[in-house]
């Protein structure tokens, strides 16, 4: 069969509603000090030009914010970075928009609204934000999405020999649409993740994929799994709680209905 | 810096859209110059354009087992999976390798958005889809992913890539990536994508359609015609070929709905497919352009082409047989670029009468037939994100 994949973690980048910001949420996920009690409001993506910071869809504002501190916690430049953006829904709200329009009276369908609402658009605005030319894809696979994009960001930072930026997000879904594809809150995660040990590096990841006919789904404690409860990104968490608490721990994904993908997260001993 | 790319064969391959559906049709309507193009009769608010469209899917249901797909979209995948005997092949794949072990990637821009916005048009007082259409399966980006799995009985890892019009040429790369490193023996790729209110509003609304059928590289041209396809492909590392030598995927940096007005995003896509396959400029046959027909695609893209390869080599934008058929492009796009190979048809360009000063000698308007070893296929999508695919006819260069 195959191999195990190692990759090393250089950089982290996070932002929930209960957990804004790395920072906090590396403190509260591994038991340190408390959740604030409120969500936070969303970050400003400061990498737009400010006419363009408020009107950023959510999806954008949050993918942008994470993936920009991943970068820095890496000392890695956006630019030198292919990217791997992993949604389950996108931007489910720029979708109930249009669809609400389209229903109504189709001729009024905002073109902004449009472009906003394709896949790729969190992508499209880092890469034109940071000036990146680097590929990046944008990929979904519903409840396997997490998985799936950490796949491909290691085969394509294995392949290419180069480190590679993953960026996993999703928001409150909203209307009609929200009664098909449910989730509550934001998550979003990033990671640069390189093939080469450096040393500040965060951990090694070791990957395996194997066919599963019942793939299993490690859980994060409770306490942190109530703190993001119910958004489709969900599955994220237990990896930034490995990566948080600094010790070992072996994590199991759902990459397709009959594959597991197993992470061995193995903290390094200069992570800080 | 680019690694080489391990060549994959093409074992089976097919395409349906509105030119034809399967290899035989497609390519009858390519040596005729027949397009598929026709008057929009799909949106029920006006919209003066013309469609891709592909006949017959309103009265071929999913059969009973794929029943909770039921969808434009689905039905789409469906209908292309009939064709050139791509089931058969996938059928004896899965003997040879174990279903587990054949990875599935496919690419769409807006996958069964259709099912959604007929949910909203017929949504209840209480905020409800109406009972047919509750579906989850038929709600996501993924419901081509999950279908076109289920459908050919596969098992392995399965993914769905959405980066709007570069998708299903993207699967390629993350196919051969996945069996490279051993992750699969063998990938299933492919794309659908089918008309929809979003995209014909949408894309009107962003001014990039075309009242006409669309003219690519015409002067006089005025936009996009919107079409649909499905297309498939099985990737092994044995075979008979064609083969897939390499890809180069970028990204524009420049404009969500624009390409950068110098094409360096779509240069560095195709030197990544040259320097992934070791192919030389000089040596590239035919390329299938992107080549949507809109102001500046066309524009950009002729310049770079006039630029980078010899006056031998032939380019041609196929779009005015089916229209710029979204995240299926990609797949469409790729099946004329391996029959180029397969059967020396070079195909010109449909609908242009006048070619833009842009273009050079490369581009052409009449079809030509000739040895074709090396093929190339370019896909550029909204958001700055570029594919290239490069294809030969043996494993070597």
């Amino acid at each position: 069969m195959n191999a195990p994949l190692d990759i090393f973690v250089e950089g982290v980048g996070f932002w929930a509603s209960r957990l804004p910001g790395w920072d906090v949420a590396r403190a509260v996920l591994r038991g340190a000090s408390a959740a604030p009690p409120a969500a936070a409001a969303r970050p400003s993506p400061s990498l737009l030009p400010p006419a363009e910071r408020r009107r950023a869809p959510d999806t954008v504002a949050v993918a942008l914010e994470v993936a920009a501190r991943a970068c820095e916690n890496a000392g890695r430049d956006p630019k030198s970075l292919a990217s791997v953006f992993a949604s389950a829904n996108g931007d489910l709200p720029v979708s109930d928009a249009i669809c609400d329009t389209l229903a109504k009276n189709p001729a009024l369908t905002s073109p902004t609204k449009f472009h906003n609402s394709v896949h790729n658009a969190a992508a499209g605005y880092w890469t034109i934000a940071t000036g990146c030319m680097k590929p990046y894809t944008a990929i979904c696979a519903r409840d396997c999405t997490f998985a799936q994009g950490l796949l491909e960001s290691v085969a394509q930072a294995l392949t290419e020999a180069a480190p590679v930026l993953l960026v996993a997000y999703d928001i409150e879904s909203r209307g009609p649409a929200a009664t098909m594809q449910p989730s509550r809150g934001v998550l979003a995660g990033a990671l640069v993740l390189s093939p080469e040990r450096r040393e500040r590096n965060l951990a090694r990841l070791t990957l395996d994929v194997r066919e599963d006919a019942n793939p299993r789904r490690s859980a994060a404690r409770a306490e942190n799994s109530a703190l993001v409860a119910g958004n489709a990104m969900a599955d994220a968490l237990p990896l930034f709680e490995a990566l948080a608490d600094g010790t070992e721990r072996e994590i199991a994904q759902r990459l397709a209905p009959r594959m597991t993908l197993s992470i061995r997260v193995s903290p390094l001993e200069t992570s800080s | 810096m680019s690694s080489r790319a391990l060549p994959l064969s093409i074992t089976a391959y097919t395409a349906s859209c509105a030119a034809g559906n399967g290899r035989a049709a497609l390519l009858t309507a390519l040596r005729a110059r027949r397009s598929g193009l026709t008057r929009n009769d799909f949106t029920e608010a006006p919209l003066e354009t013309w469609i891709g469209r592909v006949h017959g899917l309103e009265s071929q249901p999913l059969p009973g087992h794929l029943a909770q797909w039921e969808c434009r979209n689905d039905r789409l995948a469906w209908h292309g999976l009939q064709f050139d005997d791509f089931l058969l092949a996938v059928a004896a794949a899965r003997e040879r390798y174990g279903a587990g072990r054949i990875a599935l990637v496919m690419g769409t821009s807006t996958s069964s958005i259709g099912a959604t916005e007929e949910g909203y048009r017929r949504v209840l007082p209480d905020g409800q889809y109406p009972e047919d259409l509750r579906r989850p399966a038929v709600h996501s980006v993924h419901s081509l992913g999950e279908f076109v799995q289920a459908a050919l009985g596969l098992t392995g890892t399965t993914v769905t890539v959405a980066t709007a019009c570069s998708s299903s040429a993207k699967v390629f790369a993350q196919a051969e990536r996945l069996i490279r490193l051993g992750l699969a023996d063998a990938a299933v790729v492919g794309g659908v994508d089918t008309l929809c209110n979003s995209v014909l509003f949408g894309f009107n609304a962003l001014e990039l359609v075309s009242a006409e059928p669309c003219r690519p590289f015409d002067r006089a041209r005025r936009g996009i015609s919107l079409g649909e396809a499905a297309g498939f492909a099985l990737l092994e590392r044995e075979g008979d070929g064609p083969w897939l030598l390499g890809y180069g995927e970028s990204s524009d940096a420049h404009h969500m709905s624009s390409p950068h007005p110098q094409g360096t995003g779509a240069r560095l896509a195709i030197e990544g497919a040259l320097a992934r396959s070791g192919v030389a400029a000089q040596d590239i046959d035919y390329i299938n352009l992107h080549g949507t027909a809109s102001q500046k695609n066309d524009e950009v893209e002729a310049r770079i082409v006039a630029e980078m390869f010899p006056a031998r080599t032939r380019a041609s934008s196929t779009k005015g047989w089916m229209g710029h058929t979204l995240g299926a492009a990609g797949i469409v796009e790729a099946v004329i670029a391996l029959l180029a190979l397969e059967t020396g048809l070079m195909p010109g360009t449909l609908n242009t009468a006048d070619l833009d000063e842009a273009c050079g000698p490369q581009i052409r308007l009449d079809n030509d037939e000739g040895e074709v070893r090396f093929a190339m296929s370019n896909s550029f999508g909204f958001g700055g994100s570029n594919c290239t695919l490069l294809f030969g006819r043996e494993r070597t260069p």
